[in-house]
C-alpha cells in the first residue's frame, strides 16, 4: 500500500498493465518523450519503446478511429484525448464508432479500447479545455463511461477498463489529478464497474455525485454534519453502467437528493439520474429533486469559473433549503 | 516593402516581444493565465499581417498572433483581458476584422473558408488569412478545409507556422509529407515555401497570396518555415523532449535582431532610434496593461452575457439566481 495522487496511480496502473501483457500500447497527443501534458505516461516511453507508447500526429478522430483498427487487429490500445474538451473531434469515433461496432457487427468485433480523457475544471485552464460533457457519451448506446473519484478506484477501475471487451470512455478529473491522493495497493487490483460507493453515510439526504464533484459534496457534507444534517455522500464512479440501486437504496432511507455536476444544467447527466430516481423512488420522496450545476452558458474564461462551477458553499446553501421544505 | 513599412512592422514585433516578457512574468506571479508566446516567430506573424488592408481583410488567428491582431485594430488591452480571464478579453470592436482567439486546433479553419467564400459572394474584395501550425495540419479540419477552399475557389489564404514543434511533438513525427505547402496541389490549391524569419519574404509571399486571391485566382497555402523559441506555453517544459543545442541554429536567425541589423544597414535605424522604439513599446504594454488591471473584475451576470441574442426564459431564471447569490455573498 503507497499513498498516491490520482495522477500516479493511472501511470502505476498503465505500466502494470503494459508489464503484464504485451498487447496494451498507449498513443495519444505528446504522451511519450513528454509523458503527457499531465505526466500520466511518464516513463513509459522508455520503458516499453516506441512501437508501444506512440506520440501521435494532432487528429483526435484519427488517433481514436485508429484505436478502434488497432483493438480489432488484436491489440489492446488505450489512447489519450489531451482534454476531454477537444473529445468533440472524436465524437463520431467514439460516441457513433466504437461504442457501436459490435451491434453493427452482430458480435463479429468487439472494440477493446480504453479513451483516456482529462475534464472538469477548477484548475484555470485556458478557454475550451474544461467542458465536462460526460452526459454526451453517456448518451450512446454501446459506450462505457466511468469516471473515478479517487486514486484507488482509478487504478482499479483502469484495469478493468483495459480488461474490458468494449470501449470505456475514462474520464479523469482536471483538478483531481494532484490534489487527491490516498492509499492505493501496490499489486494489481480491479474494481468493477457498476458499483456505486457510499463514502460517507447519513439519514437526511443523499448526495449524488461523480468525479470531481465528490470532493465538493464531501466537503459539504462536513459542514452541513455540523450544523446537525447527516449526508450521505454516493459517488457513482461509473455513469454507465449506472448502479441505480444504490442510489435507489439511499435514497429511499433519507427521502430527500441533491445532485451535483460541474456541467451545465440542460441535459446533462443529473437529468438523467433525476428522471430515474423519480420513477424508482417516487413514493419515498419528501422533496423535489435537487439539481446543483453550472449554468446552462458555457465553461468561461478563469477570472470567472469560481462563479461557474458549483462550490462547497453553494452545495451546503442549497440542500439547507432543500431540508426545509416540508415532507 | 518600404523602409517605413520594415520599422513599422518592427514595432510590432518588438510591441509583441515586450508583451511576450511581461505576460511571461505576470503568469509567473499568477496574474496572467497559461500563456503561449510569439517569441522566434514574429517574422512569420507581421511579415504576413503586414501584407493585409485592416479595412477589407480578415484575421482567423489559432492564439499566437498578437501582432497580427494589433495591427488589425484589436487593443493590446484585450489581449491582455483574455490571458488573465477576463471575459472582457474576448470582445472585438466594431470595424475590427478579425475572429476571437481560437484553442481547438484547426477549428477555425473550415470557418475562414466560409467568411471568405461569404464575403464574396456578397460582392466584397476582402481576403481572409487564418493563422494554425504544423501540428493543427494534421486535423481533419484541415484537409477539409483545404478541399473546400479549392472547390469554392474562396479568397483565403491558409497561412501555416510551422514552427517545428506541436507541444512536445517535431515536425517530423506529426506528417510524412517532406514539406506541408507541397500538400496544396493535391487540393487544387496553391502552395508555397517561405523562410518565415525572413520578414520581406514572408511579406511578399504573403502579399501575392492575398492579391491573387483578391483578383479572384483562389487559395493559397503558405508555409512559413520557423521556429518557436521556448516553451509551447507557460505550462510547458521544453527541456523534457528538446535535445540540448537542438535549436543553436535558430538562435542565430532571430527574426527581430534580423530586421534590426537590415534596417541599421540601410541607414534606416540607429541606436537612439531603437531606444525610443523600445521606450515606446514598453510604455505601450504598461499602458494596456494598466488598463486591463484596472477593468473591474466580472460578476456573475458576465456568465450570461452574450451566450444567446434571445436568452430563453430558463436562462433569464438562472441568471437572476447566480447574480442573487453572488450579490448575497458580497
Ligand atoms: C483540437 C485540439 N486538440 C488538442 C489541443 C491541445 N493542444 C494545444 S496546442 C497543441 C499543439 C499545437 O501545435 P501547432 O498546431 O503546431 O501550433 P503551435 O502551438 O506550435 O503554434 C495541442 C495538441 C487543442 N488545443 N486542440
Amino acid at each position: 500500500m503507497t499513498t498516491r495522487t490520482m495522477v500516479e496511480s493511472i501511470r502505476e496502473c498503465l505500466r502494470q498493465e503494459m508489464e503484464l501483457d504485451e498487447r496494451v500500447m498507449v498513443l495519444g497527443e505528446d504522451v511519450g518523450r513528454l509523458g503527457g501534458v499531465f505526466r500520466a505516461t511518464e516513463g513509459l516511453l522508455d520503458r516499453f519503446g516506441g512501437e508501444r507508447v506512440v506520440d501521435m500526429p494532432v487528429a483526435e478522430g484519427a488517433i481514436v478511429g485508429a484505436g478502434i483498427g488497432l483493438a480489432i487487429s488484436g491489440l489492446r490500445p488505450v489512447v489519450e484525448i489531451q482534454f476531454l474538451g477537444f473529445g468533440h473531434q472524436a465524437f463520431h469515433q467514439i460516441g457513433q464508432q466504437a461504442a457501436r461496432l459490435r451491434y453493427r457487427s452482430q458480435g463479429r468485433y468487439g472494440v477493446p479500447l480504453v479513451i483516456r480523457a482529462p475534464f472538469g475544471g477548477g484548475v484555470r485552464t485556458p478557454e475550451m479545455h474544461s467542458d465536462a460533457f460526460e452526459a454526451l457519451y453517456a448518451h450512446a448506446p454501446g459506450l462505457t463511461v466511468v469516471a473515478p473519484a479517487t486514486a484507488y478506484d482509478a487504478k482499479g477501475m483502469l484495469a478493468e477498463a483495459i480488461a474490458s471487451d468494449d470501449p470505456v470512455l475514462f474520464l479523469e478529473p482536471l483538478k483531481g489529478y494532484r490534489l487527491v491522493r490516498d492509499d492505493v495497493p501496490d499489486e494489481r487490483y480491479r474494481v468493477g464497474f457498476g458499483k456505486a460507493r457510499v463514502v460517507r453515510q447519513g439519514d437526511d439526504v443523499t448526495l449524488v455525485a461523480w468525479s470531481a464533484a465528490i470532493a465538493v459534496a464531501e466537503r459539504a457534507a462536513d459542514e452541513l454534519a455540523a450544523g446537525g444534517i447527516g449526508a450521505e455522500v454516493v459517488d457513482l464512479r461509473s455513469l454507465v453502467p449506472l448502479d441505480t440501486d444504490t442510489v435507489r437504496d439511499s435514497v429511499a432511507r433519507t427521502g430527500r437528493v441533491a445532485i451535483v455536476q460541474e456541467a451545465p444544467f440542460t441535459g446533462g447527466f443529473a437529468a438523467e439520474l433525476t428522471a430515474t430516481i423519480q420513477q424508482e423512488c417516487f413514493y419515498e420522496l419528501e422533496a423535489p429533486i435537487l439539481r446543483i450545476t453550472a449554468p446552462d452558458t458555457p465553461y468561461p474564461l478563469a477570472g470567472v469559473e469560481d462563479l461557474y462551477v458549483p462550490d462547497v458553499d453553494r452545495v451546503v446553501a442549497e440542500v439547507g433549503a432543500l431540508m426545509a421544505v416540508p415532507a | 516593402m518600404t523602409d517605413e513599412a520594415v520599422l513599422d512592422a518592427l514595432r510590432y514585433m518588438t510591441l509583441a516581444r515586450t508583451f511576450d516578457e511581461r505576460a511571461t512574468s505576470l503568469q509567473r506571479q499568477g496574474r496572467f493565465g497559461t500563456f503561449s508566446s510569439v517569441r522566434g516567430q514574429e517574422a512569420s506573424v507581421v511579415g504576413s499581417a503586414s501584407a493585409l488592408d485592416p479595412s477589407r481583410d480578415w484575421i482567423v488567428p489559432q492564439y499566437r498572433e498578437l501582432p497580427a491582431l494589433l495591427r488589425h485594430g484589436l487593443p493590446l488591452e484585450n489581449f491582455a483581458l483574455y490571458f488573465m480571464g477576463h471575459p472582457d478579453g474576448g470582445a472585438i470592436p466594431d470595424g475590427v476584422r478579425t475572429l476571437p482567439i481560437q484553442i481547438s486546433l484547426a477549428a477555425q479553419l473550415p470557418q475562414a473558408v466560409g467568411l471568405a467564400w461569404g464575403l464574396r459572394t456578397q460582392g466584397g474584395d476582402g481576403v481572409v488569412v487564418t493563422y494554425f501550425g504544423d501540428g493543427a495540419s494534421s486535423e481533419g479540419d484541415f484537409h477539409e478545409s483545404l478541399n473546400l477552399a479549392g472547390v469554392t475557389r474562396a479568397p483565403v489564404v491558409f497561412f501555416l507556422q510551422n514552427n517545428g514543434w506541436a507541444i512536445s511533438t517535431p515536425r517530423a513525427a506529426q506528417t510524412a509529407a517532406r514539406t506541408l505547402a507541397e500538400r496544396a496541389p493535391g487540393y487544387g490549391v496553391e502552395g508555397v515555401l517561405v523562410d518565415g524569419n525572413d520578414l520581406l519574404a514572408v511579406h511578399q509571399v504573403t502579399a501575392a497570396a492575398v492579391a491573387r486571391a483578391r483578383a479572384g485566382g483562389g487559395p493559397t497555402l503558405v508555409e512559413s518555415l520557423t521556429w518557436r523559441a521556448g516553451a509551447h506555453n507557460t505550462a510547458d517544459d521544453p527541456t523534457r523532449y528538446v535535445e540540448p543545442g537542438e535549436d543553436r541554429e535558430w538562435a542565430d536567425r532571430d527574426p527581430v535582431a534580423r530586421v534590426e541589423r537590415y534596417l541599421r544597414a540601410r541607414g534606416a535605424l540607429d541606436d537612439a532610434g531603437h531606444e525610443r522604439l523600445a521606450a515606446e513599446c514598453a510604455a505601450e504594454v504598461e499602458r494596456a496593461l494598466t488598463v486591463a488591471f484596472e477593468t473591474p473584475d466580472a460578476g456573475a451576470a458576465s456568465l450570461f452575457d452574450h451566450v444567446h441574442a434571445d436568452p430563453p426564459t430558463r436562462l433569464v431564471e438562472q441568471r437572476a439566481a447566480w447574480v442573487a447569490r453572488q450579490e448575497g455573498m458580497a
